[in-house]
């Protein structure tokens, strides 16, 4: 029974850390006042090129930074439309999400069917041999560790840095933090970056440890979740992780479910995270004050410094 | 989509060259509609790959085109009028939801040549065709029956629908003939192709007391999760022996090349007519990928002995009797399944576990 669980456990979290990575980097994005729909698209980008790297060098940490770097290019493109160019923020983020899955597909044409080894567990010695936390705490890949570490840096610079305060500032009044000297579209370009970073990172996860091959639009909608993550969390770092947890844990408990002969609807369970996020939606805008304290005011709004 | 798109640009483009090209020997086209990317490694990997076979055993008297990524729908019937307004001469539809679209198609060119997979409707100018491919889970059954300690095999099913139910049964039966103590666990991922969801859904099977996987969804994501926790899967679609060269008992291959190249041969020679195709082992639609050297050979005997019989047609994965869960007959004792039973199979056998979702 431990075991089982432990195995359970285990499988939640591999689940949920490619949806951790992808959704603080786009809660950082938004929270800069920028909503970036193309997620799917840099994940995309970056597990091809992570994927592609890891064929080439044989060593992952390579394939980890080409992989955010691949990110936060397909990032920056973003940015030069949406930000240099002001063109609308939704409909280039849809784009940036189908040129994602095209390119990432022209560029893994020769890696499909082409399988390398996982990226190497950790496996603490004698931690991971403690039943039940063992090896559900010390025993997963340094990823995993690493999106912990994001989400309490994310936390901690959005509410204890003066760059953190500059950032949010900009997203909830890209005029106001104008006026006061900042450099509204360079702080854009970097939140923008970041996120690119993050998605190709949650890419890389994807490709090279949850399951360590290329395939043609592998994600398979974890971009979306990830964004619907960040509106369900309300724009807070450690609801991002805990309703990521949610969402992966749902899925794997259905799966189980399953196994075990229990006559789950499965369909149903596969929507619940969208629908998660409408219900957190509808309790959220009945109060008005509370959206207005995490929701970034300018969200999706073009900022020109001219007008 | 994208790429679909510029695709689809290139086949018009292609289209105005024929137009206006030379009109002696000229090379026959061959127009493909694929529902998912060719770099699948699965469902549409496999009729890319029976599209290239015709490239190769035709060369310059063969011009082939694909549109990938076609979503079934409205775009289908787009993506088909476009090819056949290109001076194709013969197309593939190969998704079961291009049927409307493709007989509809069909009617306005009368003189272009149909072939549509998985379907039932037909017309002077539409095939259709389609492999048995549950001849092949009969034998990932005797190897599961022989091979499992645990008893307890896990299946990862995408949707539950006559073709892959149709397939769970084949192998139960076929398993529980030489090992009745085993039992079938189904886990649906409603999806055909998520490598993350497939995965995971091995790992719960595996954690559950599974130690052989078989699947019905097409990516290898199974087949790896196998490899790393030390248990045996059956792969589908592709060979998928090198995402798992332990744990690969064999896969069950679509082979789609003998058929496409017949299928142009006849167009060419104009002796092409409206047929319907269910091709099992015999035909060489599906095939058994190599079998893992780690299965003692008396059992590979067993199994190629059964693969024979099949071809041979004295051997039928639905022979009676055959009683659903609730051990009602729905197969009499001596009687065979018909191909109507097994197009609409909607019930479990004894020996799978749980029920199946209506």
């Amino acid at each position: 029974m431990i075991d089982t669980t432990a195995a359970i456990l285990v499988t939640v979290v591999t689940a949920a850390t490619p949806l951790v990575f992808a959704a603080i980097g786009e809660l950082v994005t938004e929270k800069a006042g920028v909503l970036n729909l193309g997620v799917e698209g840099m994940m995309l980008v970056g597990a091809v090129c992570g994927f592609a790297t890891a064929i080439a060098t044989g060593n992952p940490a390579i394939a980890i930074i080409v992989a955010m770097i691949a990110g936060a290019v397909m990032a920056f493109l973003f940015g030069v439309l949406t930000l240099s160019l002001l063109a609308n923020q939704v409909a280039t983020g849809l784009a940036l999400t189908m040129f994602g899955v095209g390119l990432s597909a022209l560029i893994g044409q020769d890696y499909v069917g082409t399988p390398i080894k996982a990226l190497a567990k950790l496996d603490i010695p004698v931690l991971s041999d403690i039943p039940l936390l063992g090896p559900v705490l010390f025993g997963q890949d340094f990823l995993v560790y690493l999106s912990l570490a994001m989400v309490a840096g994310v936390a901690w610079f959005l509410k204890s840095t003066r760059a953190g305060l500059i950032l949010r500032a900009t997203g909830e009044s890209h005029d106001a933090a104008h006026a006061l000297g900042y450099s509204v579209i360079g702080i854009r370009y970097l939140a923008v970056m970041f996120g690119g970073a993050m998605s190709g990172l949650a890419g890389a996860y994807l490709s090279l440890a949850y399951t360590p091959m290329w395939a043609e639009n592998m994600s398979s909608g974890r971009g979306w979740i990830a964004l619907a993550l960040v509106v369900f969390a309300t724009w807070k770092p450690g609801r991002v992780l805990v309703g990521a947890y949610l969402f992966g844990g749902v899925t794997i408990l259905q799966l189980h479910a399953q196994g075990a002969g229990f006559a789950v609807p499965s369909q149903a369970l596969s929507m619940l995270p969208y629908l998660a996020t409408i219900v957190v939606l509808v309790v959220i805008s009945r109060d008005s004050t509370r959206i207005r304290l995490n929701a970034p005011a300018c969200i999706g709004k073009v900022f020109h410094p001219e007008r | 989509m994208i790429q679909g798109v510029f695709k689809t640009l290139g086949v018009a483009a292609l289209g105005l060259a024929v137009t206006f090209g030379a009109a002696s020997a000229e090379p026959t086209k061959v127009g493909f509609v694929y529902v998912g990317p060719i770099g699948d490694h699965g469902w549409t990997y496999r009729h890319d790959k029976g599209r290239l076979a015709i490239e190769e055993a035709f060369g310059d008297k063969v011009e082939t085109s694909y549109v990938e990524s076609v979503p079934e729908g409205a775009d289908a019937e787009r993506v088909i009028r476009q090819l056949a307004s290109t001076g194709h001469d013969l197309i593939f539809t190969t998704s079961f939801g291009y049927m409307n679209p493709t007989v509809k198609v069909a009617k306005q060119f009368p003189n272009v040549k149909f072939e549509h997979a998985t379907g039932y409707k037909r017309s002077d100018n539409v095939s259709t065709y389609a492999a048995r491919f549950y001849e092949g889970r009969l034998i990932a059954g005797i190897l599961a029956g022989r091979m499992t300690k645990s008893n307890v095999i896990g299946y990862i099913g995408s949707f539950p629908i006559p073709e892959v139910v149709r397939g769970i049964n084949a192998f139960t039966l076929s398993m529980r003939k030489i090992n009745p103590d085993a039992e079938v666990k189904v886990v649906w991922v409603n999806s055909w192709y998520d490598p993350g969801k497939e995965g995971d859904a091995a790992k719960a099977l595996i954690d559950q007391g599974a130690d052989i996987i078989v699947q019905h969804t097409d990516s290898p994501a199974p087949m790896q999760v196998a490899q790393e926790r030390g248990v045996l899967a059956v792969g589908q679609a592709s060979d998928m022996t090198h995402f798992g060269p332990k744990a690969h008992l064999t896969s069950i291959i679509d082979d789609w090349n003998g058929y496409y190249v017949a299928r142009t041969k006849a167009v060419m020679d104009g002796t092409w007519s409206s047929e319907d195709t269910w091709g099992g082992l015999n035909t060489g639609m599906l095939r058994m990928a190599t079998y893992n050297e780690a299965i003692p050979a008396e059992v590979i005997e067993e199994a190629e002995a059964a693969r024979k019989a099949i071809e041979a047609g004295t051997l039928h994965p639905f022979q009676g009797p055959i009683a659903d869960q609730d051990g009602k007959e729905m197969v009499a004792a001596g009687a065979t399944a018909e191909d109507g039973m097994l197009l609409s199979m909607d019930w479990y056998v004894q020996g799978v576990q749980g029920k199946l979702p209506k």
